[in-house]
């Protein structure tokens, strides 16, 4: 096998620097391999560790600062069979640092090269995660305040699979990158090297007091035994080919003949856990068994259990334009956090609305014509008044007929669910 | 007729899938979340892939990656997370990479006001990124509309290697219409053009200067080059002022030279008619009834929808304003998209009504204006 060096883009790192180690032993590691250039992608982040791609006759993605991930992973998961290496500098993983976080817990078969050098070479040795707290670099005395990230122990905690740390000086380290791009899952491969643009000029550091340093530290060399599991991709793929392919949209034929003609608006004034959007949804159908069209707009806060639910439904006979609700025929209004939130509207209305109110609501003074309906005493439960106020509607040909209600109901729910709701609409009197 | 009862970011993924997409990614954030819930539901059962990212970043990254792969490619946020895309999208420009990224604009600024709707984002996601090269925007009016233009956005970032957004809006986002989606018709699909594997594959390099590369995935078997760096044909850094600028310069060109060919719009032109009204969205339903209503009191007005916001179909606007004295423009904002029609169109007098406090501008507030 040959080289995947590209010969007409020679390294031009500084002199002195280990990322030009690295990058020859990455090559060996592909040479040893028999990769071909066209199985690779080398996707690399921006620093001095950013220039990989540009070095090697691979496919090659290089984008934004701490992001390589982001696109190793897409590709990954587009390609499967391509193996996908990352090369990124001690920035990256600190700006990026969400994204190895969450590499690590899926376990996806990516080899991320984590070219450690404790300090942002390009920008002029800034601190970096990884700047030991008395190193003398180039953001003044602000590394001293900040203790440096372990990423090893990190990317175990997060649940990498594969993590080494090494030298970018270690005899072994062309066994150990292979080892870590034959791992099928995410690996990580910490190698302190040495920056002689600017790290080095005012810090002392050696191939020596890097193997000093590595000893004292816990040692992580391939696997972590906790951490094993199958491989992202893999499990996707196998979880997905077992899913059910999904039913498209129902659709709802025209059958009835509806009980009104021109634009009817509908106003559900409800509280969360009456099942508000449910009924809004089981009127638009209704409407459309009657062959109109229908829009269902619904109001609800963040918290979803508590709190007003309001749904705003127009029928028309003609595709809807406006969605909006300025003068509804019927308002159903059964909780006092609905009324709440359409106080103004309420008082606004005339005797040509028909307001639905359960016994115990409080209306605002409104002209709307008013019928009360106690659902307790007809021992409907409150999650059940939404779908029993549009019963009533059905039972006086008011919108909707009970044939239309029916036909909703059909369509929306099935077996044990439809036959109590039937009995339901066919219960309620008013 | 058999109707469908389905919100505008359900018809948003069903587009999507008639347009081939295989590829999508997202973060949940409302009122853009039901389209991750959509493509969750359809894609990998088909053997796509749908991923929820750990923020907005990785989100579009994945989808870069998945289509520099090869792969049609959707994501969908709101406002906030198109503040997070912003650099992802730049990457998308400069380098032509093809994605689809839909917009449910939410009421702003910041995380303003989840659940309620604006049209707040349209000069935003023309500028919001670094260069201020053009991006395409194409904005729904309806559920069937977001179906439609869905497929006409990825047909678009194929042919054009570029993002589009759907300026898509709560309002039609989240609001559930009856459609007949059989009966929408739609454009013939494209795909990106394959570049001629027998002749040495330059990943930038283009027949003249205004139209996109042609294109070879990551992981064919000739080696493909992708950077965000200034770059020159062959996909490595280029510090050549001429070719830096040709390169600058065929990025405008490839949209603009073309945009006549893809401004999509509806218009309702009453001959009587003094006063012509320019709507998009959501609003433009409401600009409807208005222009229904005033026509139905005597007194004739036009309308004006246009579809493809960005690059500005210029011709389209001056043509048919030709023939009027006097241009209300209406939108969910305060003024974005109005400063196009007034640079456009000197000496006419341009009115403009705007909103922005959560609610549709109402058929009635626009015929005070016309």
């Amino acid at each position: 096998m040959n080289s995947l060096i590209n010969t007409s883009r020679p390294p031009v790192f500084c002199p002195g620097c280990s990322h030009e180690r690295i990058l020859h032993t990455l090559d060996k590691a592909f040479v040893q391999m028999g990769l071909d250039g066209n199985q690779v992608v080398i996707v690399s982040d921006i620093g001095c560790s950013g220039l990989f791609d540009t070095f090697f006759n691979t496919h090659a993605f290089h984008g934004l600062h701490g992001r390589a991930l982001t696109y190793a992973m897409g590709l990954k998961m587009a390609r499967p069979d391509l193996k996908v290496i990352v090369t990124m500098g001690d920035g990256g993983l600190g700006i990026g640092g969400a994204h190895v976080l969450s590499t690590c817990r899926r376990n996806i078969d990516l080899t991320l090269l984590i070219l450690n050098n404790f300090n942002y070479g390009m920008t002029g040795g800034q601190c970096s995660s990884t700047t030991p707290q008395e190193a003398v670099v180039g953001s003044g005395f602000l590394n001293q305040l900040e203790k440096p990230v372990d990423i090893c122990q990190l990317a175990a905690a997060a649940g990498a699979a594969f993590v080494t740390r090494t030298s970018s000086y270690a005899s072994d380290l062309v066994d150990e990158m292979i080892a870590a791009i034959s791992f099928d899952g995410f690996s990580v491969v910490d190698m302190w090297g040495m920056c002689p643009g600017r790290y080095t000029k005012r810090n002392k550091i050696t191939p020596k007091s890097i193997d000093a340093d590595l000893v004292k530290l816990p040692r992580f060399q391939g696997p972590v035994p906790e951490n094993q599991r199958k491989e992202y991709g893999s499990g996707y793929r196998d979880v997905a080919a077992g899913l059910p392919t999904p039913a498209r949209p129902a659709k709802i034929e025209a059958r009835f003949q509806p009980p009104a003609s021109g634009r009817q608006e509908v106003l559900i004034l409800g509280s969360a856990g009456q099942r508000i959007v449910t009924a809004g949804e089981i009127f638009c159908l209704a409407g459309m068994t009657g062959g109109w069209h229908a829009t269902l707009k619904n109001d609800y806060p963040i918290t979803v259990l508590r709190g007003h639910s309001v749904s705003e439904m127009v029928l028309s006979p003609q595709p809807v334009d406006y969605t909006g609700i300025e003068r509804p025929t019927v308002v159903v209004a059964i909780a006092d956090e609905g009324v709440g939130r359409r106080k103004k509207m309420l008082a606004r209305l005339g005797g040509g609305t028909l307001i639905i109110k359960a016994a115990g609501v409080t209306l605002p003074e409104t002209g709307a014509t008013v019928q009360e309906v106690d659902f307790k005493a007809q021992k409907i439960k409150a999650q059940d008044w939404a779908l029993a106020s549009l019963a009533v509607l059905a039972r006086k040909d008011r919108v909707i007929s009970m044939d239309m209600l029916k036909a909703a109901l059909a369509v929306r729910f099935k077996k044990a669910i439809l036959e109590a709701a039937l009995e339901l609409v066919d219960r309620v009197t008013d | 007729m058999a109707l469908s009862f389905i919100e505008g970011n359900e018809a948003v993924a069903l587009g999507a899938l008639a347009a081939g997409c295989r590829f999508f990614a997202g973060y949940p954030i409302t009122p853009a979340t039901t389209v991750y819930n959509a493509m969750l539901k359809y894609l990998p059962p088909e053997g796509g892939v749908c991923l929820q990212g750990e923020d907005e970043i990785a989100s579009i990254g994945y989808c870069l990656g998945a289509s520099m792969a090869g792969n049609k490619v959707l994501t969908a946020t709101s406002g906030p997370g198109i503040s997070l895309y912003s650099e992802q999208i730049s990457f998308a420009i400069g380098s032509e990479i093809p994605i689809v990224i839909v917009n449910v604009q939410r009421l702003g600024p910041s995380t303003g006001s989840a659940t309620k709707g604006a049209d707040g984002d349209i000069q935003f996601m023309r500028w919001g990124s670094s260069s201020g090269l053009p991006v395409i925007v194409l904005a729904p009016v309806d559920v069937a509309d977001c179906y439609r233009l869905t497929v006409h956005a990825f047909n678009l970032a194929e042919q054009y290697r570029c993002p589009v957004f759907l300026a898509s809006n709560k309002e039609i986002a989240m609001t559930r219409e009856s459609v007949d989606l059989d009966a929408v018709e739609l454009p013939d699909i494209i795909t990106r053009k394959a570049a001629d594997r027998d002749k040495p594959f330059l990943p930038f390099a283009t027949s003249n200067d205004h139209t996109a590369p042609d294109f070879l995935p990551i992981g064919d078997p000739t080696l493909v080059r992708q950077t965000s760096s200034t770059h020159g044909v062959n996909g490595y850094i280029t510090v050549d002022p001429d070719e830096i600028q040709a390169f600058q310069l065929r990025l405008e060109k490839k949209l603009k030279t073309h945009c006549d060919e893809f401004a999509l719009f509806e218009r309702d032109l009453d001959p009587q008619a003094r006063t012509l009204v320019v709507a998009y969205g959501v609003t433009a339903r409401a600009a409807r009834v208005a222009v229904a209503a005033s026509r139905a009191a005597g007194k004739p007005v036009s309308l004006l929808i246009p579809k493809t916001l960005w690059p500005v179909s210029e011709r389209l606007i001056v043509d048919t304003a030709a023939a009027y004295d006097r241009v209300v423009v209406v939108e969910m904002n305060m003024g974005q998209y109005v400063r196009e029609i007034q640079r456009l169109l000197p000496g006419k007098t341009v009115s403009f009504l705007g909103q922005m406090n959560g609610n549709l501008i109402k058929p009635e507030q626009i015929r005070e204006v016309i």
